[in-house]
């Protein structure tokens, strides 16, 4: 029951932060809030026991691409509006 | 007009979506094709852990298409951003040096990121992990490590041809199995061992260390092409 809720919490968490992905105005928070979505895919995802496909989130979706993005940011003429 | 597509599009999806979430019924025992894995791939492959066992041999073709995809990619970047290495005088402002907690954390963290990598890669068979999520492992370690000092440079053909070599290996294994087993990326290749043992499970160690530092060093690769 405990886990369930703690699932469902999660969950939340996915949804919240990918909708202020979208909506959030500076970039860089936009960014990081992606990022923050694909962190919580990845504990969703230990809690439903597949811990081969959360180590693979959390790593690819949460830190390399999150940097990836924040790089073409700074690289790009959005990223001096800042 | 817009307005009313995107609101037919948005309702055709919520209807195909409500189909699926009302359709969910949990499962409370595995399928047949589940189990037939879960009793097979212990038996047969030796290997404590399904998913890697399935993902190296049984769909071990899968494995190979997916590191091609990431090779294309990598090469595609480099291809891409190469040109660009060195742009115009004053059009990138001065990058800020890495704040302290940055620098001082990747100390302590850095080498936990690559043994734990390392780990993740060779205890693919009996832990949950494998070649990929290792790989990814030891690449976030990198990107750590060039966050923390952006002066630092990795040696591109060093990594290229790391890469090269674990990809030109881990093809001789797959044809390997071939001629020593059922057929092309068999692990059979090499005796079962004792279940749970380090070295054990055939072949699936040593092709998920393969795997794994050819992911490490294509992703390490690719940050890099972004960084400068």
């Amino acid at each position: 029951m405990l886990q369930e809720l703690f699932v469902i919490l999660i969950c939340a968490g996915i949804i919240v932060s990918g909708v202020l992905a979208v909506t959030l105005r500076g970039l860089t928070a936009a960014m990081v809030s992606s990022g923050l979505a694909s962190l919580f895919a990845a504990v969703s995802y230990v809690l439903l026991a597949a811990p081969d496909v959360a180590m693979a989130e959390a790593a690819i979706g949460a830190g390399l691409s999150t940097l990836v993005f924040l790089h073409a940011i700074r690289r790009t003429s959005a990223g001096k509006e800042d | 007009m817009t307005r009313v597509w995107a609101a037919v599009i948005v309702i055709l999806f919520g209807v195909v979506f409500a189909g699926l979430a009302l359709g969910y019924s949990e499962r409370t025992a595995p399928s047949d094709l589940a189990l037939r894995y879960l009793e097979q791939v212990p038996a047969d492959l030796g290997a404590a852990n399904v998913v890697t066992g399935i993902l190296i041999t049984y769909r071990g073709f899968d494995t190979l298409g997916e590191v091609a995809v990431l090779f294309m990619v990598a090469a595609s970047v480099g291809m891409l951003l190469s040109g660009s290495a060195s742009p115009a005088a004053g059009s990138v402002r001065p990058a800020r040096p890495p704040s302290e907690l940055v620098v001082n954390g990747a100390e302590v963290v850095l080498p936990i990121a690559f043994l734990f990598g390392a780990y993740v890669i060779v205890n693919g068979h009996l832990s949950a992990g494998g070649g990929f999520q290792g790989g990814a492992v030891v690449a976030s370690g990198v990107v750590l490590l060039v966050l923390a000092r952006p002066a630092v440079v990795l040696h591109h053909g060093f990594l290229s041809v790391t890469e090269s070599l674990a990809g030109v290996l881990y093809v001789t294994l797959g044809i390997l199995g071939l001629f020593l087993a059922g057929g092309f990326l068999d692990s059979h290749i090499l005796p079962r061992g004792a279940f749970g043992a380090f070295v054990s499970a055939g072949a699936i160690p040593l092709i998920s260390a393969l795997l794994g530092i050819k992911v490490a060093a294509e992703l390490s690769v690719i940050i890099d092409r972004f960084r400068n």
